[in-house]
């Protein structure tokens, strides 16, 4: 196959491969109360997964982010979670201001 | 925030939605797909299959998975198993907040629609908003912030591409790390309820934790772990 066509076959597969979970989403959804124990159960596992991906990006991140050191990285959330929590709670400046700690650290 | 903003009628929260969308959730998806857009490059492959890649996949761990396994000349198989163990999490998640949306006498492929532009972020506006919102403005609503925000990974991911190679790899890691860091402070804003906090507890210390041992399987048995203990160790007072 030429190289053209095969990024293309390589990203529309990963493409239904997400959308697989998408549709099994709505399917399983078919017939859940919000209020079940079930729907509690489900949501409460993805508010896990999401803290589960942020803190493996965080703590062991693949790609550029694994160029700086952990204690920068920490460094930087602490910043920013102390920026959201002092200040109302509002979220651009936390997250400018944690992202900038680390891109000053990374240019030391 | 606009925390308990009403609407007048289904359009008005499809336009509310995505004016709330368009603050800091749109230009932290801009900035990540930046991210996405130049790894798109750096690997060889060109523009159109970048913004293919996140036009319809949507969700970009699995994307940014999908791209590094082309390079390295995996198969289609390794390709389809490996982006579908890293976007996982999107069942749950569209588990989660369906029932919160839908309503009878809706045809049924508007959901498997709108599901396309469900990912962490609309997820989480739409899991907090839905319930204040009357029925018939909720499905609405989650329409507008995705189609809002899929149309910022766009601009992103074209940004990405074009400008990559020319920004400095400070900036270039910050902007990379400004996605880690908003969803570490959604998930902070939400510990104010008990049983999400030990969600978020569980999770993020089995995350990382798991992933020494098996890489693979480490973020559903992460999510598993702390949904399961929160739904244990505090009874009863809703999710």
């Amino acid at each position: 196959m030429n190289d053209v066509l095969w990024a293309y076959a390589a990203v529309l597969t990963g493409a239904v491969a997400t959308y697989v979970w998408r549709f099994a989403g709505v399917m399983l959804a078919g017939r859940l109360q919000p209020g079940s124990a079930w729907v509690q159960w489900v949501s409460l596992v993805a508010y896990a997964l999401l803290a589960a991906l942020v803190a493996r990006m965080t703590v062991l991140p693949v790609g550029v982010l694994d160029t700086t050191p952990l204690w920068a990285r920490l460094l930087a959330a602490g910043v920013a979670a102390a920026l959201f929590l002092g200040f109302g709670r509002t979220l651009l400046v936390p997250v400018m201001g944690g992202a900038a700690v680390l891109g000053l650290l990374a240019r030391m | 925030m606009t925390q308990g903003m009403r609407y007048r009628s289904p359009r008005g929260a499809l336009l509310g939605a995505a004016r709330e969308a368009l603050a800091t959730p749109a230009l932290v998806m801009v900035a990540s797909f930046i991210g996405f857009g130049s790894l798109v490059r750096s690997v060889g492959l060109d523009l159109g299959a970048g913004m293919l890649s996140t036009a319809a996949t949507w969700a970009l761990p699995g994307q940014v998975v999908a791209v590094e396994l082309y390079a390295t000349g995996a198969s289609l198989l390794v390709i389809a198993l490996s982006v579908a163990a890293a976007n996982m999490r999107l069942a749950p998640m569209i588990v989660s907040l369906m029932p919160h949306i839908r309503r009878p006498g809706v045809a049924r492929w508007k959901y498997l629609l709108v599901a396309q532009v469900i990912a962490a972020t609309s997820w989480f506006y739409g899991m907090r908003r839905c319930p204040e919102l009357p029925e018939d403005q909720r499905l609405a609503y989650v329409a507008g912030y995705g189609a809002t925000l899929w149309s910022a990974t766009l601009l992103g991911t074209a940004v990405g591409y074009l400008a990559a190679g020319a920004l400095p790899a400070s900036v270039s890691l910050a902007l990379v790390f400004l996605n880690p860091l908003y969803f570490m402070l959604l998930l902070l804003g939400e510990c104010r309820h008990r049983r999400r906090a030990v969600a978020v507890g569980v999770g993020a210390v089995a995350g990382p934790a798991l992933y020494l041992l098996t890489p693979e399987w480490s973020l559903p048995l992460a999510g598993l772990l702390g949904g399961t203990a929160a739904m244990m160790l505090t009874g009863g007072d809703g999710a």
